[in-house]
């Protein structure tokens, strides 16, 4: 069986699966955000006249509306807190960072589990050998209600990396590659699965970029096989006992479709607007100014991705007139980035650092753009009017292509920028 | 399933989630959001779409976020099918637990703006009537057209729930 295949036959109750399968899984873990949690699910719920399943397999994190920046925004912050509360729910990480990064970094994230997420970026859990999935407010209404889920067994589709990434490139040019070859539907109903020598080289904050952006790939889920290094990650975390066993993919399983990538070519990737799927090797968008750099989001702000923008920004300023805004993916990654000195580095450039939450990323949090701006941003989505007006312009890329369009005041190859690692 | 007919209203490939539901406009109540419901690709559309009328997409239909207020947007607009060649997964699965049935259909691409259409969701079929032609779409899951009879997941579960079982 393939990885997909044993994580969901394990949640069915199941020896086996087959791909195409309409099954029913138990859930081993739901986690919700602000936006779609609570306010959303709490009348649902109501209505059926029920409460949640099992209280102690919930996980609810602020983060979409934080901090709140106006009368709606706190009320739906706190009607979450409430909530909460009312239901019986421990695990509330109240605006300590981005949901897809707190899980697990607060090591609720194991191997073999199969978790809900209310949001699509859920893929993330991908990473840790978890089959997790993202569903809406009303299917995940249905899984507090009942501990349960019905899914369509997903054939799996390997992504493989050979060779291993160069100085200045990183996981993010690896996916935005991988959407502009592939394009945004190639994952749709199937488990992409991420492999080779160059996924396994990454760590585990590099390879959540790879299984978030599963979505972008349209995966239903972006798995990688656990290994040493995703163990030392959640003993680190606290994740309680956690094995890679045999969660992989048998060499005899029977694959969809294989795609191979050479790392040792991969070229900086920059996707120009209004989609991911434009993605193309950095020269292509070479010198289109810009007025803001954004390093922000679940992908685009944890502790490496801050470190990437710092090997740029160490000793340099950001350019006059363009602006470079920092939200830390979580508060764990602000101390973490503090007590490294790499927060200095970033304000010392000129970097404005903003809370740790969605933000600007889905254009509700500070740092959204007006009509006509141009933006180039570490994020995953590059939607028309996403990130503000309509009529704003976003590119993405990788954290070190951000932080070096920030000192040039456009678009460029950061690798002539590289300096020592910060830390 | 309906007898009803609407108007087409045809978009492309890739209609994605945050031009549905717009991001800022997330926080307020549907009825306030679905006025900007496609707003950043057809500025006209939550205006003069009338109840009834059908969204016709291409490939992958409402990728992006699992925000299912694009779905429920649509619905509160009134619009009684989206047809597409294909969707993003959980767009799918948002749109068939409210009630809006979404249906598969490989041939849409002769149907234009403002042609007449009638749906039928329960046999998968979508009748032009301003070309004379009846599109044959893929079948829905059985298990969903019960849900889609009870008229979406939280009335099927309550069904469920009251009576104790399948
Ligand atoms: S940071 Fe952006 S992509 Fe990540 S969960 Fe928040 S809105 Fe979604």
């Amino acid at each position: 069986m393939t990885l997909a295949e044993k994580l969901v036959a394990r949640a069915a109750g199941r020896d086996s699966v087959r791909p195409g399968e309409i099954v029913t899984c138990r859930v081993d873990l739901a986690m919700m955000h602000d936006s779609g949690g609570p306010r959303r699910v709490k009348p649902m719920l109501e209505r059926l006249g029920v409460g949640v399943w099992d209280p102690a397999k919930v996980v609810v994190i602020s983060d979409h509306y934080v901090p709140a920046v106006d009368a709606e925004s706190a009320a739906i912050l706190d009607l979450t807190r409430k909530w909460v509360q009312d239901a019986g729910i421990d695990a509330f990480h109240d605006m300590q960072g981005i949901c897809h990064v707190v899980l697990p970094e607060r090591g609720h994230l194991r191997p073999g589990l199969f978790v809900v997420g209310g949001d699509s970026h859920s893929t993330t859990g991908g990473a840790f050998g978890a089959f997790m999935i993202g569903i809406g407010s009303t299917e995940m209404a249905g899984v507090l209600a009942t501990g349960e889920i019905w899914i369509r067994v997903p054939p799996t589709i390997r992504l493989g990396w050979l060779g291993r990434l160069g100085p200045g490139l990183s996981a993010k040019d690896m996916v935005l590659k991988m959407c502009g070859a592939l394009g945004m539907s190639v994952g749709n109903y199937k488990a992409l699965e991420y492999a080779g020598p160059a996924v396994a080289a990454l760590d585990m904050t590099e390879r959540m970029v790879l299984a978030n952006m599963a979505a972008e790939l349209g995966g239903k889920v972006g798995l990688i096989a656990p290994d040493e290094t995703t163990l030392a990650y959640l003993r680190d975390a606290g994740a309680g006992p956690a094995e890679a066993g045999d969660w992989q993919t048998d060499p005899e399983a029977e694959i969809e479709a294989t795609h191979d990538f050479d790392a040792g070519t991969l070229e900086p990737q920059v996707a120009a607007p209004h989609s991911p799927e434009n993605a193309a090797d950095v020269d292509a968008h070479a010198g289109v100014a810009i007025d803001q750099a954004y390093i922000g989001a679940c992908t685009g702000a944890k502790l490496s991705d801050l470190h990437m923008a710092a090997t740029v920004l160490r000793g340099r300023r950001v350019a006059p007139g363009v602006r470079l805004l920092v939200a830390p993916a979580s508060t764990r990654t602000t101390q973490q980035a503090a007590a490294d000195g790499t927060l200095a580095v970033l304000t010392e450039a000129g970097g404005i650092l903003l809370p740790s939450g969605c933000g600007a990323c889905a254009g509700l949090g500070a740092g959204v753009l007006a009509e006509g701006e141009v933006c180039i941003s570490s994020t995953a989505r590059n939607f028309q009017g996403r990130m503000g007006h309509a009529g704003s312009q976003v590119y993405l890329g990788s954290p070190y292509t951000v932080a070096a369009a920030a000192v040039a005041g456009r678009i460029t190859d950061p690798r002539g920028m590289l300096t020592e690692q910060a830390a | 399933m309906s007898t009803e007919t609407g108007h087409a209203w045809v978009y492309g490939d890739n209609v994605d989630t945050d031009v549905l539901a717009p991001g800022a406009y997330m926080k307020l109540p549907v009825e306030e959001l679905a006025k900007h419901c496609l707003e950043a690709i057809d500025p006209g559309f939550a205006g003069a779409v009338r109840p009834g009328d059908v969204v016709v997409g291409g490939e992958n239909f409402g990728m992006g976020s699992s925000r299912e207020q694009a779905a429920l947007a649509l619905i509160e607009l009134g619009v009684a099918a989206v047809v597409a060649k294909s969707f993003a997964r959980i767009f799918y699965r948002n749109a068939m637990n409210l009630g809006l049935p979404v249906l598969v259909c490989a041939e849409i691409d002769g149907i234009a703006r403002g042609d007449e259409l009638r749906i039928d969701a329960q046999r998968g079929r979508v009748e032009n009537l301003s070309q004379g032609s009846v599109l044959q779409c893929e079948p829905i899951p059985d298990h969903l057209l019960a849900m889609i009879a009870d008229g979406g997941l939280l009335p099927h579960l309550e069904k469920k729930l009251a009576g104790g079982r399948a």
